[in-house]
């Protein structure tokens, strides 16, 4: 098991951001998290590499007790990559720069091996020619499949995507998910926050549903879309898809 | 009567002239000492311990709310007292450097304030620890952010140098007002005088500007969105 979350509960106040949550992650999965705004998704899969801390609970990833006092969050995060919804690619960097400074200084790998993985990496996103330029020179779309490179670049046991695709421009939704899809496929175990329901359709092995802060479903793909699924996530789903 | 004679021949004088270069030196000491001891306090103040950020806090209050000249005789004729004895140089470095850390401390504050929270989490995110974070991620964000703050301190340094001659400290000021009790060219030596600042002022303005353009490198949005097609 990769990840293994065990009644993690989270509240400002008191309002109740996640409540006894429960969630674990064999190697290779992919599982979609979805559910409506507000619902707790976005913090729950920042919990899972210590950028949210729970205040109830247990969570281990990789390997690693996050919720021990002493765990060390940096050696954990760096088994752990995580994609954000505005890209947060370094904007003083170049392209290449930002995809090698962590290798450098987090692992110690030396330049030329950096620019090697980077240049691997960059290729498999299909974006060698921006290599030397500046985040904002790029579309939304392409700075995303850069973040994905940087964060691969890591060699993670897992990879984390907070609504990947929500802040960009329609017509870039695809190549993010191309480079998505693609590496589901290549086995990559995966949590991703997502409305996308096709890309969920297509890859994810497991949709987890939640609502109000609580896990509502986790079920198999094939039995949240084939009509087993909560009536709480019937109903959104029929939002999310009759648009 | 005014003396065009007097006022060429001062504005090429070697000890004006020299004077001018302590200034300058005394400028560049003091920002970068500045600097440091800015980023410092600047860091306290941010600290989640309470007594580092109360320590900063009242560090800042003194220092801004006291004058640099009160603060300059403090320390120059005010410690012998105590038995701290320091040369007119250390008094006036020492004073420039600890007055003009607590306002940069703010301005470095205010730069790394603006720096977007998700760049942090995006640098955690990869494994960085706390300082390096700072030092890759989020200083580099805030020098940029800084930089026009940074000038100003830095053109205000440049003529708030001239209070250190109350405690003697022979820069440009200091070495004008001796060659005036010689010379009685009062209104010719104090325009020389002014020349230099304005001359130095004015230089620091077009490196501020290069120094800019340097850093945006990258910031410019949109350049070649177009090009790309």
């Amino acid at each position: 098991m990769v990840i293994d979350v065990r009644n993690v509960s989270k509240s400002y106040g008191d309002f109740k951001v996640l409540s006894d949550c429960n969630l674990s992650v064999n190697s290779g999965e992919v599982v979609v998290v979805c559910g409506p705004s507000g619902s707790g998704k976005s913090t729950l899969i920042k919990c899972l590499n210590g950028l949210e801390a729970v205040h109830d609970g247990f969570i281990s990833i990789a390997g690693f007790n996050l919720t021990d006092q002493h765990a060390d969050l940096p050696s954990v995060r760096r088994t752990v990559g995580m994609v954000f919804q505005n890209f947060e690619l370094f904007p003083h960097l170049s392209v290449l720069r930002n995809i090698t400074i962590a290798q450098e200084k987090v692992m110690r790998r030396t330049r030329e091996e950096a620019t090697d993985k980077a240049l691997a990496l960059l290729e498999r996103v299909g974006l060698t020619t921006q290599k030397d330029k500046y985040p904002s020179q790029l579309s939304g779309g392409q700075q995303q499949r850069i973040a994905i490179a940087r964060a691969l670049a890591m060699d993670p046991q897992v990879m984390l995507f907070d609504e990947p695709t929500s802040a960009l421009d329609p017509e870039m939704i695809g190549e993010v998910l191309d480079v998505m899809v693609e590496l589901a496929r290549a086995g990559m175990t995966m949590v991703c926050v997502t409305h996308e329901m096709g890309f969920a359709k297509s890859v994810a092995d497991r949709i987890v549903f939640m609502d109000k802060g609580e896990i509502v479903d986790d079920v198999a793909k094939n039995d949240f879309f084939g009509g087993n699924a909560s009536s709480r996530a019937q109903t959104f789903l029929r939002k999310v898809i009759s648009h | 009567m005014w003396s065009w004679e007097g006022f060429f021949s001062y504005l090429s004088n070697e000890y004006i002239f020299q004077g001018a270069v302590t200034t300058i030196w005394l400028t560049i000491a003091a920002i970068l000492l500045g600097l440091l001891l800015g980023l410092i306090i600047a860091l306290l103040r941010m600290s989640n311990v309470r007594a580092f950020s109360t320590f900063a806090a009242v560090y800042i209050w003194l220092f801004r709310g006291t004058p640099l000249l009160v603060q300059l005789i403090v320390l120059y004729t005010g410690l012998p007292q105590m038995g701290i004895r320091l040369t007119v140089i250390q008094a006036a470095l020492i004073g420039l450097t600890l007055n003009e850390a607590a306002y940069l401390s703010e301005i470095i504050r205010a730069g790394i304030s603006a720096v977007p929270v998700g760049q942090q989490n995006a640098a955690r995110a990869l494994g960085f620890r706390n300082y390096q974070v700072m030092l890759y991620v989020v200083l580099p964000q805030a020098f940029r952010i800084i930089i026009p703050p940074l000038g100003n301190s830095i053109n205000s340094l440049l003529k708030m140098t001239s209070v250190t001659s109350v405690i003697s400290m022979e820069e440009l000021l200091r070495r004008t007002q001796i060659l005036i009790q010689e010379k009685f060219m009062v209104l010719e030596l104090f325009a020389v005088a002014a020349i230099y600042y304005l001359a130095l002022t004015t230089l620091w303005d077009f490196a501020q500007r290069r120094i800019e353009a340097r850093v945006s490198r990258g910031h410019k949005t949109n350049v070649s969105l177009a090009e790309q097609g």
